[in-house]
């Protein structure tokens, strides 16, 4: 049995305690928006926050989530309320949309350790996150936007 | 009433997109599905000599699906007739599927799969285009005399150039879910660009009428060409093993599968003769085309043909010959990929225009200006191109915004300088790209698309055209909105379902706007002149559409307008001589590519992109650029990372660890603009964007490249190691050895 919280809730699951994140969040409790792309920790569509923290679902073991907080895109806002969220609209970042949840995730952590990112820092944070449609342009826009947002709400 | 087209509409799917709520194939939990997996040939020719079970398995629940099940022909019709579903006694490239097995749990699916033994007789694949027997098709295009043209010039430049093969590598592989519903019917839904072909396809397959097939499309998480044919073939699987099981089936590919299995774009060499005048003007273009299409001919013919039409670069040169032809090899079928057959071509006519501004001494966008084609000009095939062609405003703005006179003065002046740690480039191209299907091809597609009125007042627009990405269902709802004069968000789109859409043809080719937005604001107009003979006006309140809606719809619940392609007037192709108007219309674009090179390294960094394009009126300026952005990001993966290895006709990298893709610190800042040269019969003047993207880049950076460094890399992808190989040899020449 393995303990942990997702979206705020705590669950007890008797799934495989070696069974990817990625799999548990899809097959078991129906959290689609987190997406399989490479199985590998290589393209980034699987992000998710673990105690707060970017991880690749894909290859974390539902065992490594014992006893902590698990936030997917679904728990990230209600709607698509959150700073990050409503810059990617203002900017139009999405296409296929399909890499746009962990590109997400990954942003939000980024957003909450450094406020004012640079140029330099967001293609630090965002580079493991692969879009095939290639909206990183707008993504560095976008994350620009949050941050002041951000910092406006703040002030 | 605010006008809607023009202006940046947000993407009608955003939200949906970014709250992890779009469903894709695999979110859509259907219950008592099973997961298929499918069973591959792990060499490229040979004979299936027998397929077993592994007695030391537990086959409980497993259903194993061969060609024997198939209830029609084994084909999957798309131009020929020559691709099985299921390799049924030969094997004719490596992966080929040979079986199917499917199982409530996946892993378990998978174990089934390799417990599943399949007995070969191998036999020696061809490999090499160049020594293959089999052409799929070929092309002869000729204007002028191209032979007395080539003694007619100062001077011949020759040049040969190849590129190889690319990888879609959307985020989403591909992924088909199929059942059958109690009477009978097959359902499919799918990611996928084109849900008539997949109905098309599977008909036969299962021996059904139109009715009992029904094809509907999940979002789509990325096609590039990618989904264009191959949904037939994972939907055929995943339908029959339904069939078979009795239950619904769901494949979903991995990465790794799906980049050793699906198809590529196609690997190409081309060949060029020039003959030019001292003072730039093109005498002859002599260009040869040799491309190779894998095992099954599936969309070569088409590809070739755009390759082939596209092959002089956007010049007006009288006399000019294109040889062409695609063969067959041992290797996975190649097929759609953005540009379709005319990046691979244009790469090679682009640089080859660069080689001849360096061998005449000429400024490379001066040589262009003379050549370009412009109102009146005359391409290989004959067509005159009457209007909309802005090839040479796209140039000048291109060489304005990039600076790209002085760039080159400074560069030089850098580059001379011995102590500096990198060399700096700046290149640029001018290519064009026809929108829609070639000559008759959209003639014999009929495509139909409609505008409904429900009795509810709502407005949806009906098409097959799907939407993955490039803001289909946000560009028809603008045209829609506006020919009505009602508001943008008043329209709604209907999923592309085959039960419930007419078939406007495939989301291919750069065709959904021009020739689809076409028919969509034909069938608006008709709506809107239904509802002013009824009352006078477009009701501007939703009470009043809702009341207007009962009277035009009657006892039906919905009034359709539907509007079937018409050629334009004056448009006249001829297959048999492949002579004519080989598109109603062409994008332009000019492409500026500024990079710097690490000179320990080799390692080449894309410092800036200036595209600037003609694609008639924009349509949707946000999305547009967000065509070219990311086109541009794939393009320059295919010039500068993109390197499939393959040996024996396997590919040997099929993973992203080293199949590299543009990461955002491979992508750099990018200056997009739009010089519009309206089309009179595009909607609001507009043509295609999808693919004229991804045709500039690759020769732009190779022309940098060039500048920087003075070699000239004729061959894609400009590795660090193809930099450093191509100096050693600049350096000590193999005929010196």
């Amino acid at each position: 049995m393995t303990r942990l919280t997702v979206n705020g809730k705590r669950l007890e699951l008797d799934a495989d305690p070696s069974m990817p994140l990625l799999w548990v969040l899809r097959e078991e409790l129906r959290l689609t928006g987190t997406r399989f792309g490479c199985g590998m920790s290589l393209c980034g569509a699987c992000t998710i926050h673990l105690d707060g923290e970017a991880v690749r679902s894909c290859v974390t073991p539902l065992s490594a989530a014992e006893g902590r907080h698990v936030t997917t895109i679904e728990g990230l806002s209600p709607g698509v309320s959150s700073a990050v969220q409503r810059a990617w609209i203002a900017e139009e970042v999405p296409q296929c949309g399909y890499c746009q949840s962990g590109q997400i995730m990954c942003a939000a952590v980024l957003l909450r350790e450094k406020p004012q990112p640079s140029d330099a820092d967001i293609d630090d944070a965002m580079s493991g996150n692969l879009c095939r449609c290639g909206t990183y342009q707008r993504i560095r826009k976008a994350i620009h936007r949050a941050a002041k947002d951000i910092a406006g709400e703040k002030a | 009433m605010a006008h809607v087209v023009g202006t940046s509409a947000r993407r009608k799917e955003g939200p949906e997109k970014l709250s992890g709520h779009a469903r894709y194939v695999d979110d859509y939990r259907i219950p008592g599905c099973l997961h298929g997996v499918t069973v591959r040939a792990p060499i490229a020719r040979g004979r299936i000599l027998g397929i077993a079970r592994d007695p030391a398995f537990d086959w409980d629940g497993v259903v194993i699906a061969t060609a024997e099940d198939i209830p029609g022909p084994n084909v999957v019709t798309l131009i020929e007739p020559d691709q099985p579903l299921l390799a049924a006694g030969e094997v004719r490239h490596a992966q080929e599927p040979v079986a199917l097995v499917a199982h409530a749990d996946r892993s378990r699916a998978y174990q089934a799969a390799a417990h599943l033994k399949v007995e070969y007789e191998s036999l020696q694949p061809v490999i090499d285009p160049a020594q293959s027997e089999q052409v799929f098709k070929s092309f002869l295009i000729e204007r002028g005399d191209v032979v007395a043209g080539l003694a007619a010039g100062d001077l011949v430049v020759e040049g040969t150039y190849t590129v190889p093969h690319q990888e879609h590598a959307y985020i989403e592989n591909n992924a088909a879910a199929a059942w059958f519903e109690a009477d009978g019917t097959l359902v499919v839904l799918a990611s996928m660009q084109c849900p008539y072909y997949v109905h098309k396809a599977l008909k036969p397959l299962f021996d059904l009428p139109a009715h009992k097939v029904r094809i509907v499309q999940a979002v789509t998480g990325g096609g590039f060409g990618g989904k264009e044919e191959y949904p037939n073939m994972i939907a055929g699987h995943a339908a029959l093993l339904a069939k078979k099981a009795g239950r619904p089936v769901k494949i979903v590919y991995d990465r790794h599968e799906d980049m050793l299995a699906t198809t590529k774009r196609h690997p190409a060499r081309i060949r060029h003769r020039t003959a030019v005048k001292r003072d730039g003007t093109l005498v002859a273009q002599d260009v040869d085309v040799l491309m190779d299409g894998g095992a099954y001919l599936t969309l070569s013919p088409v590809v070739l043909s755009r390759g082939t039409l596209h092959a002089t670069g956007p010049y007006d040169c009288p006399n000019v010959r294109i040889r062409s032809r695609v063969v067959a090899t041992h290797t996975p079928p190649n097929g759609a990929f953005r540009g379709f057959g005319a990046p691979q071509t244009l790469f090679a006519a682009e640089l080859h225009m660069e080689r001849i501004a360096e061998a005449i001494g000429a400024d490379p966008v001066a040589l262009r200006r003379k050549n370009l084609v412009r109102e009146g000009s005359t391409l290989a095939v004959g067509q005159v191109l009457r209007e909309s062609v802005g090839a040479l405003q796209a140039l000048d703005e291109c060489a304005k915004r990039s600076g790209f006179r002085d760039k080159r003065r400074e560069y030089a002046r850098w580059n001379w300088r011995k102590d500096q740690p990198t060399w700096k480039g700046i290149g640029l191209a001018v290519v064009h790209h026809g929108s829609g299907f070639t000559g008759s091809g959209e003639t014999h597609l009929a495509s139909r698309a409609a505008v409904a009125l429900t009795r509810e007042g709502a407005i949806v627009v009906l098409a097959a055209s799907t939407e993955f990405g490039q803001g289909t269902n946000t560009m028809f709802s603008q045209v829609t909105a506006d020919t009505l004069g009602l508001p943008y968000d008043w329209i709604t789109v209907e999923t592309p379902d085959t039960s419930k859409v007419p078939d406007s043809g495939p989301t291919v080719a750069s065709r959904t706007c021009m020739v689809v937005g076409r028919l969509v604001r034909q069938a608006a107009l008709d709506l809107k002149a239904a509802l002013v003979a009824e009352h006078g006006r477009v009701p501007h309140t939703r009470a009043h559409l809702r009341e207007a809606a009962l009277t035009l719809c009657g006892d039906a619940a919905e009034r359709r307008f539907e509007r079937e392609y018409e050629k334009p007037s004056g448009m006249a192709w001829d297959d048999a001589t492949y002579r004519g108007d080989a598109y109603e219309a062409y994008s332009y674009a000019a492409v500026a590519v500024d990079l710097e090179i690490d000179k320990a390294t080799w390692e080449v960094t894309v410092h800036r992109v200036t595209s600037v394009q003609d694609i008639g009126t924009t349509v949707n300026p946000l999305l547009a650029e967000g065509q070219v952005i990311g086109g541009t990001a794939q393009a320059l993966g295919y010039a500068l990372l993109e390197s499939p290895v393959y040996k024996d006709g396997v590919m040997l990298n099929a993973q992203l660890t080293n199949y590299v893709i543009p990461t955002s610190l491979d992508t750099p800042e990018m200056d997009v603009a739009f010089v519009p040269a309206p089309y009179s019969n595009g909607p609001f003047g507009a043509k295609g964007v999808g693919e004229l993207p991804m045709d500039g880049p690759p020769p732009a950076v190779a022309a940098a490249v060039h500048d920087a460094t003075g070699l000239w890399i004729t061959d894609l992808p400009i590795l660090p190691e193809r930099l450093a190989r191509a100096e050693r040899e600049r350096k000590a020449p193999r005929n010196r050895k």
